[in-house]
């Protein structure tokens, strides 16, 4: 029950690296052992080579932005092509912003799913439904943008924005025209977007809950909600924590149904009924169309910033989710 | 034994609170659940709605018409998209299972740690930023988009998830079936391959299933790498068509006629991703059931 089993396998297997039950296993020197073993490892370092090769390649694609603009680029927000002067802060605002907002509307809600189908739904209800959920993940950010140019946009523009604007217009977020295509629809249909990947993760560390700490609660009288509140939420945390930062990554990441929806519109504006931009819908709207070297630059280093945001996120999330699932989900 | 009192098993006023508590929460959860489903459906509606009546032979079979004029059909755009996921299958998937396989059976200690580490960071990284890398790495030095590298793209896309389930299915072989194998003589590798490999094969193919559905609707990558074409595929040194780009090119277009005809693409994109999701399901619940 305790992570001192969990630590000590990959120390043991560190410190002999040839694990004695496997060496029986595999005579050495047979030809076609040793040709399987070299075609796998090859191909295996092929993926190891990737991420730093893209790393490597987008700093060496950025190098003439970082060297003309230097930290500038983070804090600037003109973004003038035609000058050859480009800050990036309105695309990191943007990504930003967008990704907050769908994460503030997200969150709640995949963590009530995740529960109702770990923890509350019928058995037999459970498998439809979470297949459901799971199909929201799979349909193809393209079409969620078109869904979104015709009913989410029209929608927030006739009913949502003019609502929000007459009843919380006093609030500097919701201030200026409905005019649909903006911050706040990008933010709705990432919501929608990441709410799959939130809500799957948030199960996935509810089940590696013990079943033992549930019955204990359900045991001393608690109801199904008390046994969920203090027997099985607190220790699955640093999880859901973990099943946020993966659902922000994917936020941060998505292109094409934020550039549809988004407005792209290069200016940092507090309104969440403005029309923004962010760092992948600027590479997806101009880099085939960057016509010098400097432009180039530009759109590069936004594709490494954004390369680095989504690497340190998920480092970040697998960690908490590994740590959470490693340490309740041992045998109980 | 003492007889039970009953005054003491009544829910007071605090218990029918606490009840009362349990209940609200849990139809808050149903609710949330119930939200969920509403764009789920709503999309799935406006998808079939708008686009089935656009479904003919035509669409499949024709090429887009010239700005102004009514008709055509994405005949090249299904083409191109059926290359794409073809040349991303032959980049990607022997790179991807075998990785699995090393991952599985052959690697141990850092290496391998390390090949797990990068195979999980690859699945993180934004697919717009896997574009700009091949348009780096391919198109700047052919000087040109072409579905060679719209293909590498999308196996950079589906490589980690494949490596990783494979991994998983191979671990779940159990380990006297290797043994047997072993046992009787059989050379290491053939054991993999023939044992190990083709029991977990089910497993892997919907993986590699999921994979596709995945990779079939990726636009961003495509975009300059790939690019778009309004012909038939030339040659794989050529830019292409896809199915995910005609929509884009279309949804975003000021013209009916392309708008109607970008519902019939979206509604053909959600039934392959729909079919591929439903046939991995299909292939796991078999393989399960024939385990037990």
């Amino acid at each position: 029950m305790s992570a001192a089993p969990a630590e000590a396998l990959p120390h043991a297997a560190a410190t002999t690296p040839s694990a004695p039950q496997r060496a029986p296993d595999r005579p050495r020197g047979r030809l076609g052992d040793r040709l399987f073993e070299g075609v796998t490892t090859a191909l295996a370092i092929v993926v190891l080579l990737v991420p730093s090769a893209m790393l490597i390649e987008l700093v060496g694609a950025s190098r003439k932005a970082i060297g003309a603009f230097g930290a500038s680029f983070l804090t600037s927000s003109t973004w003038d092509p035609v000058h050859g002067s480009f800050g990036a802060l309105p695309f990191l605002w943007g990504t930003v912003v967008s990704s907050l907002l769908a994460l503030a509307l997200a969150v709640p809600v995949s963590i009530g799913v995740a529960i109702f189908l770990a923890e509350l739904a019928p058995h037999r209800a459970r498998g439809p439904l979470s297949f459901l959920v799971e199909l929201l993940a799979a349909i193809p950010s393209v079409v969620y943008g078109f869904w979104g140019v015709f009913v989410l946009v029209p929608l927030l523009r006739e009913h949502v924005e003019p609502w929000l604007a007459a009843h919380l217009g006093f609030l500097p977020l919701f201030q200026g025209p409905p005019l649909g295509f903006g911050m706040l629809a990008a933010g709705v249909v990432l919501a929608i977007m990441i709410v799959p990947t939130v809500s799957s993760i948030v199960r996935e560390v509810l089940r590696a809950v013990p079943a033992a700490q549930r019955e204990a609660a359900a045991g001393l009288g608690a109801t199904p909600w008390d046994t969920i509140r203090f027997a099985v939420l607190p220790s699955a945390r640093s999880g859901i924590v973990g099943a946020i930062l993966l659902g922000l990554g994917r936020a941060l990441g998505e292109t094409m149904a934020v550039t549809m929806v988004i407005g792209n519109r290069p200016k940092v504006s507090v309104s969440l009924l403005d029309p923004a931009t962010s760092m992948a819908s600027v590479l997806a709207n101009e880099f085939a169309e960057a016509d010098s070297d400097l432009y180039l630059s530009a759109l590069s280093e936004i594709a490494l910033l954004l390369f680095g945001v989504a690497l340190i996120l998920n480092l970040l999330a697998r960690w908490l989710v590994g740590a959470t699932k490693g340490r309740v989900g041992s045998p109980a | 034994m003492k007889p039970v009192r009953e005054d003491l098993l009544a829910a007071g006023p605090a218990e029918r609170r606490r009840h009362a508590r349990s209940l609200f929460f849990t139809a808050l959860c149903a609710i949330s659940a119930a939200i969920v489903l509403v764009p789920l459906g709503s999309i799935l509606l406006y998808v079939v709605e708008r686009g089935a009546s656009g479904l003919s032979w035509t669409f499949f079979t024709a090429l887009p018409k010239p700005v102004g004029e009514t008709g055509g059909g994405m005949g090249n755009a299904v083409a191109g998209s059926l290359v794409l996921i073809g040349l991303a299958c032959l980049f990607g998937l022997p790179v991807g299972v075998l990785a699995g396989v090393y991952l599985a059976e052959v690697g141990r200690g850092r290496l391998a740690a390390a090949i797990r580490f990068t195979a999980d960071v690859l699945a993180g990284v934004p697919s717009i930023t896997i574009g700009v890398f091949v348009y780096a790495l391919v198109v700047v030095s052919m000087r040109r988009f072409s579905a060679i590298a719209g293909g590498l793209a999308l196996a950079l896309v589906m490589i980690p998830t494949v490596t990783r389930t494979t991994e998983e299915l191979l671990r779940l072989v159990p380990p006297n079936l290797r043994e047997a194998a072993l046992g009787l003589g059989v050379p290491a590798w053939r054991t993999t391959v023939f044992v190990v490999l083709r029991t977990a094969a089910p497993g892997i193919a919907t993986g590699v299933m999921l994979a596709v559905a995945r990779v079939a609707g990726e636009t961003a990558p495509l975009l300059f790498t790939a690019m778009s074409s309004r012909y038939w595929a030339a040659g794989l040194d050529r830019p292409i068509a896809s199915l995910p780009v005609q929509i884009l090119t279309y949804a975003t277009s000021p013209y009916a006629d392309w708008q109607a005809q970008a519902w019939t693409g979206a509604l053909c994109l959600v039934a392959i991703v729909l079919v591929l999701n439903l046939a991995a399901r299909a292939v796991a619940a078999r393989s399960l059931g024939a385990r037990r």
